[in-house]
């Protein structure tokens, strides 16, 4: 029987499976993926948010503890456990020796991204240079790794794990029949739901213009992301955190691929014009705060909308000024010409931009910082950034809410162990998306997914080692 | 400005794609760390056709991007830069070459590669029987000269590689302004500086982060720079060999052969052991390479090439060891052959690579200088 089995293939899994194989454990790793998706939505990342208290390598300044612990608060609204998200920010800081002993190479912060050059190192090639990286360690180290392998089921006794189950399954016209898995301790890094379509439905349910919103998102992330162990786990009793409507949802172009569309899809021109929804009406101060800040809410933002769609709409003023979107704008030289390509309805669109243009008021433009130009006597206000789209051609994005996680996990506490009624369990752990939830319960900042999967993953692996070993358990501070 | 230049040439379909692909890579950036195309496409939010041209020539084809990227194929956008890099850049060498109707040659270039080698082989076989009547030879002096006069191989050679070089020059200075439109003013010297350390160092074949570039899967790997370099120092070494030689002929009046512990043949056995040991394991790792990794229609084109280098040095170095043997004239016929192939297709072969990228490497400095990098 094998020491460690590690359910899940990508950061907080890979980490996982290193750590309890250093601490001298024989580990399988079950990715349910084939080889060429392997890693989950770790693939589609491309930094680390790191506290730092003196720069580092790649890190300008600092970014001490306790400043990363009030933006997580701020943006999670205090849905947070204080004590994991303490532990998180604390691992942070020195987990990237270890990263870069197995191979993960950082970089400073690529063109376009140079406002987290404080708080965020990224991955030289992004999340999927990472997850190869780990993947030649881990195999190096002796790990077994079988792709294609979906778990389907857990068996358990008294909360403590015995085996895992995969059910009879068909890889390229192969059938690979049902299998069950001992092994004496497990970690569970297997991501969260949100490619599981009729999941989503069932948490966004019903509005109340008859729609299913979920109907219309598109996923950023992975499609390997189903949610079955989640839900069965849920099933089984384990104790659970956080709402299922909760998530990393990002406007994304209407136009992107309906999953693993990651970092290109993006629209970063939101804050320099407005977003109409597809009645031609503004609903959200698209100048509330820098773009990287505001990026995570606009999501739900659509997601609200009529048909859950949202036009971002810039004049030629700003071209060149954003990062550039993976699919051309429509371009028109009249607001009206754009209100047709973009099938708006023309009046509605044209008084909506009029009115904006003229409750904008005359400031110092400059994108860089939050700037004095403002609207005023309009509902809802733009706050900076505000110029009056006067200068053709006019660009339109169409915009959908595009997940790229679910927040809700397992709860779990400093050991990184599972918990049925409140009791941890002996040998079953969690991390990564499985268990974001407990640090993130709303809201997102930059990179701290990683963080939450390194640290945890980390955690989950080394306890699941020493469960296996029959040791004592090491409880993080 | 006049309306011709204002026209923006369309693009065919192996520049078409770069354009789309990058339009991908422009929006993500995840590469950036790897290499010189990346920071360049940066620079720019649409890719017309000089810059495609421009790119692709950059791009050293180490495969990190496409290891590393989350679009890669089975992704519906089905990213692999380096494979359309590699096919714009035979576009590049075929459009540019002078003159233009050699420029098909790229087009079935290990056919072409290998029908010039035997005939250049042959054509020296032929002229030994003619000359000496045998293959073989009684008279074991060593001396090449009794076969061929010293000025009838200088001439030949001379006339050959006078025309390849003028040809390869006017192909370069070609893509060069077309990459490079307008006079704009170039502050030369840091760009000419760093252009030649990325060329000499292969500055580009370390991956961006030292440990090398990728081959057969995502390893990263030192193993090709360090066998271009043997092929590169060793080519560069037997070109010093035959210029000190030169000089000894025409300054010192002191003619071949030369013993062993001279300056040429030293310099000749060193660069022969390079351009054996380099092409043998460059010719290795493209065996081994990954089938995503660049165009497999060019595979021909790279072996012939390290092939024929692979000949040159084999029978260079066998007929420096036989030189006082029976077999020297065949050897002697067989290695000119192989250098004569050589001259005669540099400007419309693999060798050409080296001229257009450090184009294109001289550019994306100036490019940076001009950013203030």
């Amino acid at each position: 029987m094998i020491d460690v089995l590690v359910i899940g293939g990508g950061n907080a899994a890979l980490c996982a499976a290193l750590m309890a194989r250093e601490a001298g454990a024989s580990v399988m790793l079950l990715e349910a993926s084939p080889k060429a998706w392997r890693g989950g939505n770790s693939q589609h990342t491309r930094n680390l948010r790191c506290m730092h208290d003196a720069p580092q390598d790649v890190l300008v300044d600092a970014y001490p503890e306790e400043e990363y612990w009030q933006d997580l608060l701020k943006v999670t609204g205090g849905i947070t456990n204080e004590q994991l998200a303490r532990l998180v920010i604390r691992a942070s800081s020195n987990c990237r020796d270890w990263m870069r002993k197995h191979g993960v190479h950082f970089q400073p912060p690529l063109s376009g991204a140079l406002h987290v050059a404080r708080t965020n190192a990224f991955f030289m090639g992004g999340g999927k240079a990472l997850v190869n990286a780990y993947y030649r360690s881990a195999e190096k180290l002796g790990v077994q790794i079988r792709y294609n392998t979906p778990v389907q089921d857990i068996e358990l006794e008294d909360g403590r794990f015995v085996a895992a189950r995969v059910a009879e399954h068909t890889v390229n016209g192969t059938r690979c029949p049902a299998e069950r898995i001992e092994a004496k301790a497990c970690v569970l890094a297997a991501g969260g739901f949100e490619s599981n379509r009729e999941w989503l439905r069932e948490a966004w349910g019903q509005n109340e213009r008859g729609e299913w919103p979920s109907d219309n998102f598109l996923i950023r992330g992975t499609r390997f992301n189903n949610g079955v162990l989640l839900q069965r786990m849920i099933e089984l009793g384990a104790d659970q955190i956080g709402d299922p409507t909760q998530a990393h949802m990002v406007a994304i172009d209407a136009r992107a691929p309906l999953y693993d569309g990651g970092i290109c899809t993006r629209i970063d021109c939101v804050s320099l014009g407005i977003v109409v929804n597809k009645e031609g009406q503004r609903f959200y101060d698209e100048g509330e705060d820098f773009w990287p800040k505001r990026y995570a809410i606009w999501g739900r933002l659509v997601a609200q909308q009529p048909d859950q769609i949202g036009y971002s709409i810039i004049d030629s003023k700003s071209v060149g000024r954003f990062m550039p979107p993976v699919f051309p704008g429509q371009q028109a030289n009249t607001l009206e010409g754009l209100a047709d390509l973009l099938q708006l309805p023309r009046a509605t669109f044209v008084d909506t931009v009029n009115r904006y243009n003229q409750a904008c008021r005359p400031g110092q433009f400059n994108h860089t910082v939050l700037d004095d130009c403002a609207t005023e006597g309009i509902t809802p206000a733009k706050t900076h950034w505000a110029r009056p789209l006067d200068t053709p051609p006019y660009y339109g994005y169409a915009l959908r809410p595009g997940v790229t996680f679910t927040y809700l996990g397992l709860k779990t506490d400093e050991t990184a162990a599972v918990r049925f009624d409140g009791q941890a369990s002996p040998n079953l752990y969690v991390a990564g998306e499985m268990m974001a939830g407990n640090v993130l319960g709303k809201g997102y900042t930059a990179g701290v997914g990683m963080s939450i999967g390194t640290a945890f993953g980390r955690i989950a692996g080394h306890n699941a080692a020493l469960a296996s070993l029959g040791q004592p358990i090491v409880k993080s501070a | 400005m006049n309306s011709a230049s204002q026209l923006i040439p369309l693009l065919n379909i192996d520049e078409a794609e770069v354009n789309r692909q990058l339009q991908i890579c422009n929006a993500c950036r995840y590469c950036e760390g790897f290499c010189a195309v990346f920071p360049a496409m940066t620079r720019r939010l649409e890719f017309n056709k000089a810059d495609i041209h421009y790119l692709a020539n950059l791009c050293h084809n180490c495969g990190a991007c496409l290891h590393s990227c989350q679009y890669a194929p089975p992704h519906e956008f089905g990213v692999n830069i380096p494979q359309a890099m590699a096919r714009v850049r035979l576009d590049t060498y075929g459009d540019f070459a002078w003159p233009a109707r050699f420029g098909g040659l790229y087009k079935r270039n290990g056919t072409a590669l290998a029908l010039f080698s035997s005939l250049a082989v042959a054509l020296f076989l032929v002229l030994t029987l003619v000359v000496n009547g045998t293959l073989f030879s009684s008279a074991v002096d060593g001396n090449f000269y009794t076969i061929f006069p010293h000025n009838t191989l200088v001439a030949m050679f001379g006339a050959v590689f006078g025309f390849s070089a003028l040809a390869l020059v006017i192909g370069v200075v070609k893509f060069w302004r077309t990459i490079t439109p307008g006079g704009e003013p170039i502050e030369a010297t840091d760009a000419l500086v760093k252009t030649g350390g990325a060329v000499l160092t292969l500055k580009y074949l370390d991956g961006g982060h030292g440990e090398g570039c990728t081959n057969e899967n995502d390893a990263y790997s030192m193993a090709r720079r360090y066998f271009h370099h043997f092929t590169f120092y060793g080519f560069l070494l037997c070109f010093a060999a035959t210029s000190v030689a030169t000089l000894y002929h025409y300054l010192l009046n002191y003619a071949a052969p030369y013993p062993i512990m001279s300056v040429p043949v030293l310099l000749g056995i060193a660069g022969g052991i390079g351009l054996i040991i380099g092409p043998v394991g460059l010719l290795y790792l493209n065996i081994k390479r990954h089938p995503d990794h660049g165009d497999a229609a060019q595979r021909p084109m790279d072996r012939a090439f390290i092939v024929l280098l692979l000949l040159i040095s084999l029978t260079g170095l066998l007929l420096l060891g036989m030189r006082a043997t029976a077999a020297m004239p065949l050897l002697l016929a067989l290695h000119l052959g192989t250098v004569m192939a050589f001259f005669l297709t540099m400007p419309y072969g693999k060798f050409a690579h080296g001229f257009y990228r450090s184009a294109a490497l001289f550019k994306s400095f100036v490019e940076a200088k001009r950013e203030g990098h």
